[in-house]
């Protein structure tokens, strides 16, 4: 066996693109099905978060039994559920609508991957909540602030400061989870590398291309949310500068 | 300075990863199975019949049969009686690298023997053989490949039967919509559940899919053949010890006749798990190949 680094710029069985542009065009899909999902993972994720430290108790019920279930089932198992069972369970009209959506792996991929990361990030958030001594919430109330007031200029913007280095990780893990969406059809960067080598048989270039390109992607992120944290910091309250890099 | 340093820790270490399955290669699986007293056999859990997981999870099949013969010749060859089996399950996907590695000595599935993998890994005499066609509902209409123009295709990842049909898509210009699936069965599930409207395979293999499926009824699989495709046992490359006993071992089957029992096992009588009977009646050109065994990997030999 040898390196045959050339390969890359081969014309693929497609005869339009070469492996470096397949390549490519998967990064391009990863960045937008892990974006995207990020986006509804950090909404959901905090609103449901927030809801699950409220003195409501139905509230609270509601937000425990959503992370348990999105939590405890396979990533791989939901892609399947979201993909091939959710459309049959529907009527038939809209299940047949859902089917013939354009990009239909890409839009299941999203939704999928943003339920999915949304319950990892309520749990961060409800725990950044409840870090928060006690005191505070009482403050809060002591001057007159209703609960969402109280919520939104006193508990929140502290929790939030809290949650930035594991949000990190999370960040990390939904661009490398968006992998999984290979499995229903979508040409993601590990499903191009896969091509690459399948069509190719250069198993190793392949590999290497999407490891080096999925290392700088996570680097560029960890680097980008230490910058984040940098900035939001609020003087004398969890100090994470100065060299400390605490959390990833 | 910071950012660029860790930049550069990342992508050294990505790079020894990557490089780090290199120094693992086997030349000489003879004296491999010896030393370790075991074989390695590489087996698929959805190729009907010829290699697939039983309802005990026992991978069975037609492909497998012929290999524990090879087994036999192998505990004859190097005196080992006591010669140890491992079963390591692969995909389309991982067969090639999984050989090329060293993880597995024999490929016993339903692997397409032709010219460019040839350059990867080396195959056995061919015992099997097979076209590229598609499958789709009745209802939908399709009879041949120009009536897919602009619609969605499926296939499995790894195959050849892909690589036709994304060269095919590209020369006649159909503009098709290529979707892959990991397995079989989910390319097969694609059309089920209308994700995709053909499902582009080895036609032995669409054939005992839609035997198996819930509504038999509702497919139909293409009379037009895109391909000629030869199977074999798939082998290390540059290994003419080994492949000889293997070779050896199936001429045995051939010569002997013993090949027309298992193929009336497999493809004239109901197999397990669903006790379905696939009747594929023997092709010439497989009839031929088994009068003259060959291991060629071009279509026209065949």
């Amino acid at each position: 066996m040898h390196f045959d680094w050339s390969i890359y710029l081969q014309l693929s069985p497609d005869g339009q693109h070469t492996y470096l542009q397949t390549i490519l065009h998967g990064l391009g899909w990863t960045l937008a099905t892990a974006l995207s999902a990020w986006i509804i993972a950090l909404l959901l994720g905090a609103i449901i978060g927030t809801i699950r430290t409220t003195p409501m108790a139905w509230a609270v019920r509601v937000g425990n039994t959503y992370v348990e279930l999105f939590r405890n089932i396979p990533l791989l198992v939901q892609m399947f559920l979201w993909f091939f069972v959710l459309p049959e369970l529907l009527p038939t009209a809209a299940g047949d609508r859902l089917k013939q959506l354009p990009n239909a792996s890409f839009i299941t991929a999203v939704v999928c991957l943003g339920f999915f990361t949304s319950a990892r990030v309520a749990e961060l958030v409800r725990a950044g909540i409840l870090a928060l001594p006690r005191g505070q919430r009482m403050a809060g109330t002591a001057l007159g602030l209703t609960l969402p007031q109280t919520y939104c200029y006193v508990l929140l913007p502290m929790a939030i400061r809290i949650v930035i280095p594991p949000l990190t990780s999370e960040f990390l893990n939904i661009i490398k989870n968006s992998a999984v969406a290979l499995t229903i059809g979508l040409v993601e960067l590990t499903a191009a590398a896969r091509s690459m080598q399948e069509f190719s048989f250069h198993v190793f270039e392949a590999f290497s291309a999407a490891t080096v390109v999925y290392v700088l992607i996570n680097i560029i992120v960890v680097n980008g949310m230490r910058v984040l944290e940098n900035k939001l910091q609020v003087p004398g309250f969890i100090s994470l500068g100065g060299g400390m890099s605490a959390g990833h | 300075m910071k950012f660029l340093s860790n930049m550069l820790v990342g992508l050294l270490i990505s790079m020894c990863m990557a490089s780090w399955a290199y120094t693992q290669t086997v030349t000489e699986t003879l004296k491999k199975i010896k030393e370790s007293g075991t074989v390695v056999i590489g087996h698929r859990d959805t190729s009907i019949p010829f290699s697939y997981l039983d309802d005990k999870q026992q991978p069975i099949g037609y492909s497998m049969d012929i290999c524990m013969k090879v087994v036999e010749a192998l505990k004859a060859e190097l005196q080992r009686p006591n010669l140890q089996v491992k079963l390591n399950p692969v995909t389309s996907a991982t067969r090639i690298p999984l050989m090329q590695n060293g993880t597995i000595d024999l490929e016993c599935g339903s692997t397409t023997n032709n010219l460019e993998r040839q350059k990867q890994v080396a195959f056995a005499v061919t015992t099997f053989v097979t076209a590229n066609r598609l499958m789709a509902k009745k209802a939908s209409n399709i009879k041949t490949l120009d009536d897919m123009k602009g619609k969605t295709i499926v296939s499995t990842s790894g195959t050849t039967n892909i690589k036709q049909i994304t060269e095919l898509n590209a020369q006649r210009n159909l503009g098709m919509n290529i979707l892959t699936a990991k397995d079989h069965a989910e390319s097969f599930l694609m059309v089920e559940t209308g994700r995709a409207v053909a499902f582009a395979m080895d036609d032995i293999l669409l054939y005992s899919l839609v035997a198996s499926a819930k509504k038999p009824e509702d497919f139909m699989i293409t009379s037009e053949a895109l391909s000629v495709e030869p199977y074999g046992m798939m082998l290390r490359k540059d290994d003419a010890a080994f492949k000889k006993v293997v070779d050896n071992a199936i001429i045995g089957l051939f010569k002997s006749g013993e090949i027309n029992q298992l193929y009336t096992k497999w493809f004239l009588s109901p197999v397990p798990p669903k006790n379905i009977n696939l009747n594929v009646v023997m092709s010439d050109a497989l009839k031929k190949a088994i009068a003259n065994p060959t291991d060629s990997g071009d279509p026209k030999d065949y």
